[in-house]
């Protein structure tokens, strides 16, 4: 299994030409032009913690991959596991430091939900009250190689938003801060049971401070979109490198074909549905007279 | 997901709605989301299978001359009428966030009250048979009388009445409605409201049924295409593989099984959905929290 998507990943075509230009082949990680303008003011903070990084030429440096960067469901889909591994490299043939920790997170396309509470009401349980959240990781995973709380301050941790907890989902509702937070960890409860946030401790193996590994699974009900990995190394504490590499997670074959058509073309879609089945009913029923006489 | 469930899923329905009359989508739905089918596309996708188990079917009983096609057409202007509703009102429902529990209470009203019915009934021909005694006839009261006095009165000939146009022509308005609204084809509704409100001839029930919904549902997939996206073609197709066989199968069946022990099969069926329906209701939902993408 792995081995085929291993394959498929080098083979794939990036999936978009903007994402191949983001990140270019001799490009220094830490960089990470791309994701700033459109991820807030947050970033930017994110981006002024790691200026240290993009100004000292000392600092060790990234290269990460991933076993695929294209992630086809198909009827068949049961989940993959995504192996995203790499190396650390010293500048000026330093002895790698074996205390180095990584840290990988996953994320999906953000996305503007509702989230609805159930309450009882004469009897029955219906939806009673609602709040918004502007934008929310439809995916989340992260490993790490330690527990988070060892591996990096909370305040680093909100920064880059590393750990379910950390999450910035935006509540766009004017409710009261306790309400806000029964709602966010109720949505959190959700996407958790769904398989959809996750944290894997201690799944990501660094050895001899220079090669790093990790195994993160995607459940078979992933959304389709967008994915990035983020890969963070982390020393004393501190984010001493970050680098990021796109995924994109698709229906693939005919499936794809199918859900574009449906998007595209919803008319003859509808009409071509209806034909369908009145054919295969059709077919079933002239088959079965024919068996029959 | 595994193309060979849906594929005997299907096939299970089928044989109930070969048997029956019914579309199989009050059954169809439910057990596609428990699969994790979202439920806008189980609902959108069940309609589109219904479409060609209803082909099979109609054929099938039309053969017999088991299609009252002038009460057919009736039905489906009414129910054509009622599509076009349903898709606003689910709309506005969806904006309030209530729809699944108008859904569910839908569900228990109808499937309890049907269920019961069809119990009591047949219960009591198969207490009739074992007696030895002739079964009562089916419909009890031939004439309601807020039917006989609604005007124009057409006859039917298939069905052996002679009632105004405007009863079926409402009837199929609130089957047309719910296929919208639940996703069904509507059948469990028109076999019973048929054979006892209106006292249609029981030889042309189920077909007269498959022949409403055949195209009640295709509106309801073109509906469904062009304003949700929710239509599935790949998991209709495999639906469609296993229930227009299945279709062949209970429409043959119900031939040789006895009509009083098939409808109180169909009865059990029906009030078994309603109870875990009513059940659903009161217990503490698995997940308090819910959420809808903007």
């Amino acid at each position: 299994m792995i081995a085929r998507l291993i394959k498929r990943g080098r083979t794939g075509p990036y999936p978009h030409p903007a994402a191949r230009l983001a990140y270019p082949m001799g490009s220094r990680v830490g960089v990470r032009a791309g994701a700033a303008p459109k991820q807030g003011p947050r970033r930017l903070f994110a981006l002024i913690a790691a200026l240290p990084i993009l100004l000292g030429a000392s600092e060790p440096r990234l290269v990460p991959d991933v076993s695929n960067t294209q992630v086809d469901i198909a009827y068949s889909f049961t989940g993959a596991d995504l192996l995203l591994f790499g190396a650390i490299l010293y500048p000026g043939g330093r002895a790698p430091s074996p205390d180095t920790d990584v840290a990988v997170v996953i994320k999906g396309p953000a996305e503007p939900l509702l989230v609805r509470e159930k309450a009882k009401v004469a009897g029955i349980w219906i939806n009673r009250t609602s709040e918004r959240f502007r934008s929310v990781p439809s995916f989340y995973a992260v490993a790490t190689s330690r527990p988070l709380d060892q591996l990096v301050s909370p305040r680093t941790a909100a920064i880059y938003e590393i750990g379910i907890g950390n999450l910035l989902l935006s509540p766009a509702n004017g409710a009261s801060a306790n309400e806000q937070a029964r709602f966010e960890s109720g949505l959190i409860d959700l996407k958790r049971r769904n398989g959809l946030y996750a944290e894997h401790v201690g799944t990501v193996s660094v050895r001899e401070g220079v090669l790093y590994r990790a195994l993160v699974p995607i459940p078979a009900r992933v959304p389709v979109g967008q994915y990035t990995a983020e890969t963070y190394l982390i020393r004393n504490g501190h984010i001493i490198a970050v680098a990021t590499r796109p995924i994109r997670i698709g229906k693939s074959g005919f499936e794809r074909f199918v859900a574009q058509a449906a998007e595209t073309y919803p008319l003859l879609y509808g009409l071509a549905a209806i034909l369908i089945s009145l054919l295969m009913g059709l077919a079933a029923a002239l088959g079965f007279g024919r068996v029959r006489r | 997901m595994n193309a060979l469930v849906i594929v005997l899923l299907g096939g299970a329905v089928g044989i109930l709605s070969g048997m029956f009359g019914v579309g199989g989508g009050f059954l169809t739905t439910p057990l596609l989301i428990f699969y994790g089918v979202p439920p806008a596309v189980a609902v959108a996708s069940s309609a589109t299978q219904i479409t060609g188990t209803s082909v099979s079917g109609v054929l099938a009983h039309s053969r017999r001359q088991g299609v009252d096609f002038r009460m057919g057409m009736v039905l489906v202007a009414g129910g054509g009428i009622g599509s076009f509703a349903g898709g606003f009102l689910f709309r506005l429902l969806q904006k309030t966030g209530q729809i699944d529990t108008i859904i569910n209470l839908l569900y228990v009203a109808l499937l309890g009250w049907i269920g019961l019915a069809m119990a009591r009934e047949s219960v009591r021909a198969v207490l009739a048979a074992r007696e030895g005694r002739k079964p009562p006839p089916i419909t009890t009261k031939r004439h309601r009388k807020w039917i006989a006095a609604l005007p124009f009165r057409w006859r039917f000939y298939g069905a052996g009445l002679y009632i105004s146009p405007l009863a079926p022509l409402l009837l199929g308005f609130v089957t047309g409605l719910l296929t919208v609204l639940m996703g069904v084809g509507g059948g469990f509704i028109l076999v019973p409201a048929m054979l006892y409100l209106f006292g249609v001839s029981a030889r042309v029930v189920v077909g007269t049924s498959l022949f409403q919904g055949l195209f009640v549902t295709a509106t309801t997939t073109l509906v469904h295409a062009v304003t949700t996206h929710a239509v599935d073609l790949v998991l209709a197709g495999l639906l469609l593989i296993g229930s227009v066989i299945g279709a062949q199968i209970g429409s043959s069946m119900v031939q040789r099984v006895r009509p009083e022990r098939a409808r109180m099969m169909l009865a059990v069926i029906v009030m078994a959905v309603a109870i875990r329906m009513a059940i659903g209701l009161t217990w503490q939902p698995d997940a308090i929290y819910t959420v809808q993408a903007l």
